[in-house]
C-alpha cells in the first residue's frame, strides 16, 4: 500500500502549494473527483477478491480521510489568509479625530449658579426670580432705604428716561437682588397670611444687577445671588451655620476660614460682611470679602406684611461673579462679559 | 476716614499693637481699609545744625560742612545738596545709620575728604516722593534729637471704611470711644474749658427753621492774624488724616472737626449784615459756593443767611463771598446742629459732597456744638491771636432720644445664643449706653452722638457686635421639611441650556444695555428704553433683543481668528408695554438666543466644507423642543434675510424666530459670511407636555413611497397641511425623504418624495385598502396643488 501513502503525501503537498480557493477545488478533483486517484482506487475495490476487499477498502478510506483533512485544513488556511488580508486592508488610522459636533459649554458664572442652586435646593431652598427694571419701591423703600437715605449713595443707581426725555422717578435698574425678597415675601403673605402659621420662606434669588461703576473689579452689570430664610425662631447663629456649610460645600474644602464682621445694610439688623480666607493656594491667608448678610430688618418684614415678633429671618447676598472668580482662579471680572471663546471654552 | 494712630493714642490708653488694634476695629464693624506706617524704617538720624559750609577743593558741586549733631565735637560731612547753608537745621544720618532701601551710612572719604555721615532730604528718609534738597527743619528743632521722634515718624495712618450708620466714628473722639468699648481701655477725651469773652461783639442768631436747625452757636472773633503759620503738629495730624493744610483758620476748623466730629464754618464777619438766620431758601435765591460753583438754591435747602442775603448752604458748603481769606481779621464762627433729614441728598443733587455734608447727613453729636466752638476759639487765639466775643447760642427743640427697650430673651433668640441680663448690662456699660433695668428688660437712652439706635434690633446688634460675631455659634440649620414644587410640565433652565451646550453652543453673558444702533438694526425699535445716566454711549439703551450682543461677540471672536462660532445667551429683553408686569410699563421676558457661524461641522479631515445654514439651526431648534412638533412660517424681521427667516410656532403660538442675518448687516458689521441666529421666548421653551399613553399597534405597518412633481414655489408645509386635511385615518406618518430639481424634472418644478406609513391598531391592513388610501392622497394632491405623480 505504498501507493496510498504516496497519494496522500502528493495531495498534501499539492494543496499546500495552492493559495487560491478556486485552484484548490480543481486540485481536489485530482484526488477526490469523479476520476480522482482515490475515487479510482475505490472503484477498483470491486475487482479485488472478497478477502482482500475489506483490508484494502479500509486502507483506502484512511487515505481518503487524510486527503480530506488536508483539504479542509488548506481551505481554512486560505480563508483565514483572505480574511487577514481584508482586515489589514480595512484598517483605519484610529488616531484620526472623531467626526462630530464638539460640545459647547456653559458660561462660568452659570456653572457657579447651577452649583449654588443645587446646594441650596439640597437643604430646601427654592429659586425665585424678579424683574431687572425694578420699581424704586421694591429696590429701596421696601428694603428700608427711603429717599435721601445716605445708604442710597452706596448704590450708584442707573435710572431710566421717560419717552419725553425726563428721568423716570419710579423705576430703575435694580442695584441688588434684594427686591426679589420683598416681592416674594409679599406674595407669600398674600397666599398664606391668613394661616395660623405661615410655611417657612426659604429661597435663593440669583440675577443680574446694575450699578454705575466700571473698572477691573467692578462691572456696570454683575451677578448676585440673594438668599432668604424667614420662619419662627430663625437666628443669626442659623445664618452663620448655613453660610459656613454653603462655603465649605461650594469650595469643596474644609481648609477655609469664614468670618463674619459687623457691617451695615438698611434692610438687615444686625448686619455682617462675610470674609473667607483659604489656607492654601495663591490667595492663602488673605481675607476676601464675599457677601453681605444679616437678620431681616423688622421694618422690611413689616412692609411685607410679616409680624416681626412672630417670625424672624435672615438674608444674604453673594457676589456670584466673585465666587466664580475664586473658584476657578479668574483674576479679571471683565473677562466674564467679553464673550471671548478662548476664555469661555476653558469652562466647558 | 483717615487718621494718625499716634493722635488716636493720645485719646485712648491701649497697649494693643497697631495690627491688633486694626483687627479689633475691623471685627467691631469699623473696617480698616488701610494701615500704613507714615515713614519706612530707618535709625540714627538726628536733628543737626549746619555750622560751616566751604566748597570742596576737588569737586564743584560738593561742599564740606561742619555740623553739630548734639554729640560733642562738630562733625565733618561732605554734602552735595544745593540748599545747604550755615544756620540750617537738617536731618543728619550718623555713621552706622540704616536708611530706607537698605542703605548703611559709613565713614568714608569723598574726593579725599573724610565724611562722617550724611545730611538728608525728605526723599532719602522715605517720607516724600520727591525732594529738591535737604529737608529744612524749623529753627527751634532741638539739635541732637532723633528725627523720628522730632517728626513723630513712628506713627501709622489708619483708613477706616465706615458704614453710614456709624457717623459717630467720623472723629478721633468717636474712634477713641469705640476703642475704649471694644478693647476695655480707658478713653482720655480732651478737656475743653470755656473761653471767656474779652470783647462784647456779637451777632444775633435767628432759627427760622427749627426742625432743620434746632441749635446754632455763633461767636465773633476780632484782631485775628489769618496769615499766622499753622503749627507743625497740627499740620502733621491733618495731613496724616488726609486733609491738606491751607491756612491757620481753615486748618483749625478742620482740626476740630476731625478731633470732635463737629463741622465748623468761619465767615468773614465784615461781610455779614445784621443777624444770622438759619432758614429755608427763598424762591430764586442764588449762591456762589466756595468751590466756585454758582447754584440756584432749591426751596428744600437750609441756608445760613444774614438780614439781606444767603451766606452758605447750611452744613454743606459756605459761600465764596462771605468766606475767609488770608486778609480776614474778623470772624464769625459757626458751630451748629443740622438735622440729617435737612441735609441728606442735597449735596449729591448738586453733584458734590463735602466733609461737613457727609457728617451732617449721617448725624453729628448734638451735644457737642458748644464744646467745639470753645475748642476752636482757643486754638484760633493760640495760633492767630485776637479776642473773642461771647458765644450766642440759639436753641429750639432738640432731637428727641426715646428710650429703646431691649428684652434679654429676644436678644438671645435673634442672635441664637443665650445672653444673661448681667452680660448685657456689662456690654452696654462698656459702650457708654445709659440704661434703666426693668427685670431682664433694658430701657436704653441713646447718647447724643449715636444716630443708629432706634429699635430693639439696633441694640441686639450692639450686643452681638461687642460679644464678637466670631463667638456666636454656627450650628447646622434646622428647618421644617417640605417637598418642593417641581412641575413636570416645566423643564429646568439648566436642562435647556445643557441641550444647547451638547449641540455645540457656548454660552455667553452680555450687557443688558446696548448701543442704540443695535436696537435700530436688529429690532427697528422705535420705542427705546434709554438710561438716564449711561456709563458710556454704547451702553445707553436697554436691549429688546439679544441679537446685538451675539453679533458683537461674533465680531470679537473673528478678530481673534476663531473661524467657527456657536453662541447662546439666556437673559431678559426689555420692551415698553403699557400692559407690562410686574413693573408697569415694561415687559421683561426671558429670552434664549443663539448664533451659528462658519462650518456646519467643526473643521476637520472628514467634515467637508459645508457652511452652516438655516436648516442646521432649524434642526437645532427642533431638537431643543422635541418631541413637540413645531411649525415655521415666513417672517419679515429687521435683523433677518427676508427669504431665509421664519417664525417658530409651538401649539399655534409664536415662540420666537430664526433666520440668516440680513445681508445689509452682514456687510455693515463686516462679516465674511452670514451667521444664522435665533431668539426664542425662554419660558415657552421650558414648557413641555407631560406624556400621555397611546396604544401601540400590534400589527405591522405598511410603507409606501410616493414621488410627485409640483411647482417649485410651493412650500412643503402648505402641501403637508393640504394632505393632512384629506388624510385617510390609516395614514400614521408622512416623511419627506427627497427633494430633487434638475434633469428629468420640468423647469420651475421640483420633485418631492414621501414615505407614507400606514397602520391600524386593530388589524392587518388589506392591500386594497392601502391602494385606495394612496389613490385618495394622490388625487387630493393633484386637485389641490396640480401635483403629478413622478414616473
Amino acid at each position: 500500500m505504498d501507493n496510498l501513502d504516496q497519494i496522500v503525501s502528493e495531495a498534501q503537498s499539492a494543496f499546500a502549494a495552492i493559495s487560491d480557493p478556486d485552484a484548490l477545488e480543481q486540485v481536489k478533483a485530482r484526488f477526490l473527483g469523479k476520476s480522482g486517484q482515490i475515487t479510482e482506487l475505490l472503484k477498483g475495490l470491486g475487482k479485488l477478491p472478497p478477502e482482500e476487499k475489506k483490508t484494502a477498502g479500509a486502507a483506502i478510506n484512511v487515505a481518503k480521510t487524510a486527503v480530506e483533512v488536508a483539504l479542509n485544513e488548506r481551505r481554512e488556511a486560505i480563508r483565514k489568509a483572505a480574511l487577514e488580508a481584508r482586515l489589514a486592508e480595512e484598517a483605519l488610522d484610529i488616531t484620526l479625530p472623531g467626526r462630530a459636533e464638539v460640545r459647547g459649554g456653559l458660561h462660568p458664572v452659570t456653572r457657579t449658579l447651577e452649583r449654588i442652586e443645587s446646594l441650596f435646593r439640597s437643604i430646601g431652598f427654592e429659586v425665585a426670580d424678579g424683574p431687572e427694571i425694578e420699581e424704586d419701591f421694591f429696590n429701596f423703600t421696601a428694603m428700608n432705604t427711603p429717599e435721601d437715605h445716605p445708604a442710597r449713595s452706596m448704590h450708584d443707581t442707573f435710572y431710566l428716561q421717560n419717552p419725553d426725555g425726563t428721568v423716570a422717578d419710579k423705576v430703575l435698574l435694580r442695584t441688588h437682588t434684594s427686591p426679589i425678597q420683598a416681592r416674594y415675601m409679599k406674595a407669600h403673605v398674600e397666599r398664606y397670611g391668613q394661616l395660623e402659621k405661615m410655611p417657612e420662606i426659604r429661597i435663593i434669588a440669583p440675577g443680574r444687577v446694575y450699578r454705575v461703576d466700571s473698572d477691573a473689579t467692578h462691572s456696570p452689570m454683575f451677578n448676585q445671588v440673594e438668599g432668604l430664610w424667614v420662619g419662627e425662631g430663625v437666628s443669626f447663629a442659623d445664618l452663620k451655620g448655613v453660610i459656613a456649610d454653603f462655603l465649605r460645600s461650594f469650595f469643596e474644602t474644609d481648609d477655609l476660614k469664614v468670618r463674619f464682621r459687623p457691617s451695615f445694610f438698611p434692610f438687615t439688623e444686625p448686619s455682617a460682611e462675610i470674609d473667607v480666607a483659604f489656607m492654601s493656594g495663591p490667595l492663602e491667608g488673605r481675607w476676601l470679602e464675599i457677601a453681605g448678610c444679616g437678620m431681616v430688618h423688622p421694618d422690611v418684614l413689616r412692609i411685607a406684611g410679616i409680624d416681626p415678633e412672630k417670625y424672624t429671618g435672615f438674608a444674604f447676598g453673594f457676589g456670584q461673579d466673585r465666587l466664580t472668580m475664586l473658584r476657578y482662579g479668574v483674576n479679571d471680572l471683565r473677562l466674564f462679559f467679553e464673550g471671548d471663546l478662548r476664555f469661555l471654552r476653558q469652562f466647558a | 476716614m483717615k487718621f494718625s494712630e499716634s493722635w488716636l493714642r493720645t485719646l485712648v490708653d491701649t497697649q494693643l499693637s497697631s495690627e491688633a488694634l486694626s483687627h479689633l476695629l475691623t471685627m467691631a464693624g469699623l473696617e480698616v481699609e488701610g494701615l500704613e506706617p507714615v515713614a519706612p524704617q530707618f535709625n540714627d538720624v538726628v536733628v543737626a545744625l549746619v555750622l560751616d559750609v566751604v566748597k570742596h577743593p576737588d569737586a564743584d558741586r560738593l561742599n564740606v560742612c561742619k555740623v553739630d549733631t548734639g554729640r560733642g565735637e562738630p562733625t565733618t560731612i561732605v554734602c552735595g545738596a544745593p540748599n545747604v547753608a550755615v544756620g540750617l537745621r537738617v536731618p543728619c544720618a550718623l555713621p552706622g545709620a540704616k536708611l530706607p532701601g537698605d542703605f548703611t551710612i559709613k565713614i568714608a572719604k569723598v574726593r579725599g575728604i573724610e565724611s562722617s555721615g550724611m545730611l538728608c532730604s525728605a526723599k532719602e528718609l522715605g517720607i516724600a516722593e520727591e525732594a529738591s534738597g535737604l529737608l529744612v527743619l524749623p529753627a527751634d528743632a532741638p539739635v541732637g534729637q532723633s528725627i523720628r521722634e522730632y517728626l513723630d515718624l513712628d506713627d501709622s495712618q489708619f483708613e477706616l471704611k465706615l458704614t453710614p450708620n456709624r457717623a459717630d466714628c467720623l472723629s478721633l473722639t468717636g474712634v477713641a470711644r469705640e476703642v475704649a468699648a471694644i478693647a476695655g481701655a480707658q478713653a482720655k477725651l480732651i478737656e475743653v474749658p470755656e473761653v471767656a469773652a474779652t470783647i462784647a461783639d456779637q451777632r444775633a442768631v435767628v432759627l427760622n427753621a427749627p426742625d432743620a436747625c434746632p441749635l446754632y452757636c455763633g461767636r465773633v472773633l476780632k484782631g485775628v492774624n489769618a496769615k499766622a503759620p499753622t503749627p507743625e503738629w497740627m499740620k502733621r495730624r491733618l495731613e496724616r488724616s488726609g486733609i491738606r493744610s491751607i491756612s491757620a483758620l481753615v486748618d483749625v476748623t478742620n482740626y476740630v472737626m476731625l478731633e470732635l466730629g463737629q463741622p465748623l464754618h468761619a465767615f468773614d464777619n465784615t461781610k455779614l449784615e445784621g443777624a444770622v438766620h438759619a432758614r429755608m431758601a427763598k424762591p430764586e435765591e442764588k449762591l456762589l459756593l466756595l468751590n466756585e460753583q454758582a447754584i440756584a438754591i432749591d426751596a428744600d435747602i437750609l441756608v445760613i443767611a444774614d438780614d439781606v442775603k444767603p451766606l452758605a448752604m447750611a452744613g454743606i458748603m459756605g459761600g465764596e463771598e462771605s468766606g475767609i481769606t488770608l486778609e480776614t481779621s474778623e470772624l464769625f464762627l459757626e458751630s451748629a446742629f443740622f438735622a440729617p433729614k435737612a441735609i441728606a441728598g442735597r449735596a449729591r443733587r448738586y453733584g458734590f459732597g463735602s466733609d461737613a455734608s457727609h457728617r451732617f447727613e449721617r448725624g453729628v453729636d448734638f451735644g457737642g456744638a458748644r464744646r467745639a466752638i470753645e475748642r476752636a476759639t482757643q486754638l484760633i487765639i493760640d495760633i492767630c491771636g485776637g479776642a473773642a466775643g461771647p458765644v450766642v447760642e440759639a436753641k429750639a427743640e432738640m432731637p428727641a432720644r426715646q428710650p429703646v427697650r431691649l428684652r434679654s430673651a429676644r436678644a438671645s433668640a435673634v442672635i441664637g445664643m443665650v445672653f444673661s441680663a448681667e452680660q448685657i448690662a456689662g456690654l452696654f456699660n462698656g459702650l457708654g449706653l445709659p440704661f434703666v433695668r426693668e427685670g431682664d428688660d433694658f430701657l436704653v437712652t441713646p447718647p447724643t452722638w449715636r444716630f443708629d439706635i432706634e429699635i430693639e434690633e439696633d441694640l441686639i446688634e450692639e450686643i452681638a457686635r461687642l460679644h464678637g460675631y466670631d463667638n456666636i455659634p454656627a450650628p447646622a440649620p434646622r428647618g421644617n421639611l417640605k417637598m418642593m414644587v417641581q412641575p413636570e410640565a416645566q423643564r429646568p433652565a439648566a436642562r435647556v441650556r445643557q441641550l444647547l451646550v451638547d449641540r455645540g453652543y457656548q454660552e455667553v453673558v452680555n450687557f443688558a444695555f446696548v448701543e442704540e444702533a443695535w436696537e435700530a438694526d436688529f429690532a427697528a425699535n422705535p420705542d427705546l428704553i434709554r438710561l438716564a445716566n449711561p456709563i458710556a454711549s454704547q451702553m445707553a439703551v436697554m436691549r429688546s433683543t439679544l441679537f446685538g450682543g451675539l453679533i458683537s461677540n461674533l465680531v470679537t471672536n473673528l478678530k481673534r481668528k476663531q473661524s467657527r462660532v456657536r453662541l447662546f445667551e439666556t437673559g431678559r429683553a426689555f420692551q415698553r408695554d403699557a400692559q407690562g408686569a410686574p413693573v408697569a410699563g415694561f415687559r421683561q421676558p426671558w429670552k434664549l438666543a443663539g448664533l451659528a457661524y462658519g462650518g456646519a461641522l467643526p473643521e476637520g479631515w472628514g467634515s467637508g466644507a459645508l457652511k452652516v445654514d438655516f436648516f442646521d439651526m432649524k434642526g437645532d431648534i427642533e431638537a431643543l423642543l422635541a418631541p413637540a412638533q413645531l411649525r415655521f412660517e415666513r417672517l419679515q424681521h429687521p435683523a433677518l434675510h427676508p427669504g431665509r427667516a421664519a417664525k417658530v410656532l409651538l401649539d399655534g403660538r409664536e415662540i420666537g424666530c430664526l433666520g440668516e442675518l440680513h445681508p445689509e448687516w452682514v456687510q455693515k458689521y463686516d462679516l465674511p459670511q452670514a451667521p444664522v441666529v435665533f431668539e426664542l421666548d425662554f419660558d415657552l421653551v421650558k414648557a413641555v407636555h407631560v406624556p400621555s399613553y397611546l396604544e401601540v399597534s400590534k400589527f405591522p405597518p405598511v410603507i409606501r413611497d410616493l414621488a410627485i412633481v409640483v411647482d417649485q414655489g410651493l412650500g412643503l408645509q402648505t402641501l403637508l397641511d393640504g394632505m393632512k386635511e384629506q388624510l385617510p385615518t390609516l395614514v400614521q406618518d408622512i416623511q419627506l425623504f427627497d427633494v430633487y430639481v434638475g434633469k428629468g424634472v420640468p423647469e420651475n418644478k421640483k420633485s418631492l418624495a414621501f414615505r407614507i406609513v400606514m397602520q391600524d391598531t386593530q388589524r392587518t391592513l388589506l392591500d386594497s385598502e392601502v391602494d385606495a388610501a394612496m389613490q385618495q392622497l394622490v388625487s387630493c394632491l393633484e386637485r389641490a396643488f396640480g401635483a403629478q405623480l413622478r414616473a
